[in-house]
């Protein structure tokens, strides 16, 4: 119950930074990778203003064996840059590109958004479900 | 907007709250598309509920922060058949990627991991070339 009522605390202050931060208007988003149009850097800010606190948390779990309520700390995958990283994030940044929309604004917006926003989120739902096969079919690395 | 950066910086500094607390009080990377994929493709089955709890918090604040804010204009194109292949792609390349924005963009470049830093470098490159050619060439968006 604990856990649940965090998760939703932490989807709730995720939702409400990208707000604030303007990242659910997908101008601003495809202004950034805009570079040679009339480039917007605020993309460069949420990044930068987003790093600086899981730096810190990164260090503080670093000392910790589990979080708070007794997970383990996720380790890293050590796993190198694959395939799946390469191919998988050149797709995602090209879908990214052509509409604005990251899987996280693609939530938060989606009272809002209007019908764009939700066939994109349908959209988005139907490549996820399809990717296990997608994957088997094209021999990519299960990393999942 | 002026402040645009000024507003940028607080969200971004409240994204890595949330992100903060996800993984020191629950233990876990918050990566959006991870945290979605896992639920719908079925393989996060054992922790559905707190994957559930994260994404109606994530829906439910912006529903009314959004318009309190005045910030509730997406811009989406409206082609429907944009929007369509944009979102098969996104789903697609980022559960391949096992991350997008989030899980590897924040929650990996901030612990210097190698995968995240590398996968951020491939999204930027890809939104930059639909960019330049949906934009630049074709006229499209």
């Amino acid at each position: 119950m604990l856990r649940n009522l965090f998760a939703a605390l932490a989807g709730a202050l995720f939702g409400l930074g990208l707000v604030v931060s303007g990242m659910t208007d997908t101008t601003k988003v495809i202004g950034w990778l805009d570079i040679f149009g009339d480039w917007d850097p605020t993309l460069a800010f949420v990044m930068g203003g987003a790093i600086l606190p899981m730096t810190i948390a990164w260090r503080i779990a670093a000392r910790r064996q589990q979080a708070v309520l007794g997970t383990p700390i996720p380790g890293s995958l050590g796993l190198g840059v694959d395939r799946g990283i390469a191919i998988g994030s050149l797709l995602f940044g090209f879908g990214w590109g052509l509409a604005g929309l990251c899987p996280g604004p693609a939530m938060a917006s989606v009272s809002f958004g209007g019908r764009g926003g939700i066939v994109f989120l349908l959209a988005m739902i139907a490549g996820m479900v399809a990717t296990p096969s997608i994957r088997a079919r094209f021999g990519l690395p299960a990393t999942a | 907007m002026q402040a645009d950066w000024l507003w940028g910086l607080a969200g971004g500094f409240i994204i890595g709250t949330a992100a903060a607390l996800y993984l020191l009080v629950n233990g876990r990377v918050m990566g959006a598309s991870g945290i979605l994929g896992g639920l719908v493709d079925g393989s996060g089955r054992t922790t559905a509920a707190e994957r559930l709890a994260f994404i109606a918090g994530l829906v439910a604040l912006p529903a009314v922060a959004a318009p309190l804010l005045a910030r509730d204009e997406t811009h989406v194109t409206p082609s429907l058949a944009l929007v369509v292949i944009a979102g098969l792609l996104v789903g697609i390349g980022t559960r391949l990627a096992n991350g997008c924005t989030s899980g590897h963009g924040v929650c990996g470049i901030s612990r210097l991991s190698r995968r995240g830093l590398a996968a951020t470098l491939f999204y930027l490159l890809g939104g930059g070339i639909a960019v330049l050619v949906l934009r630049h060439v074709l006229g499209a968006i």
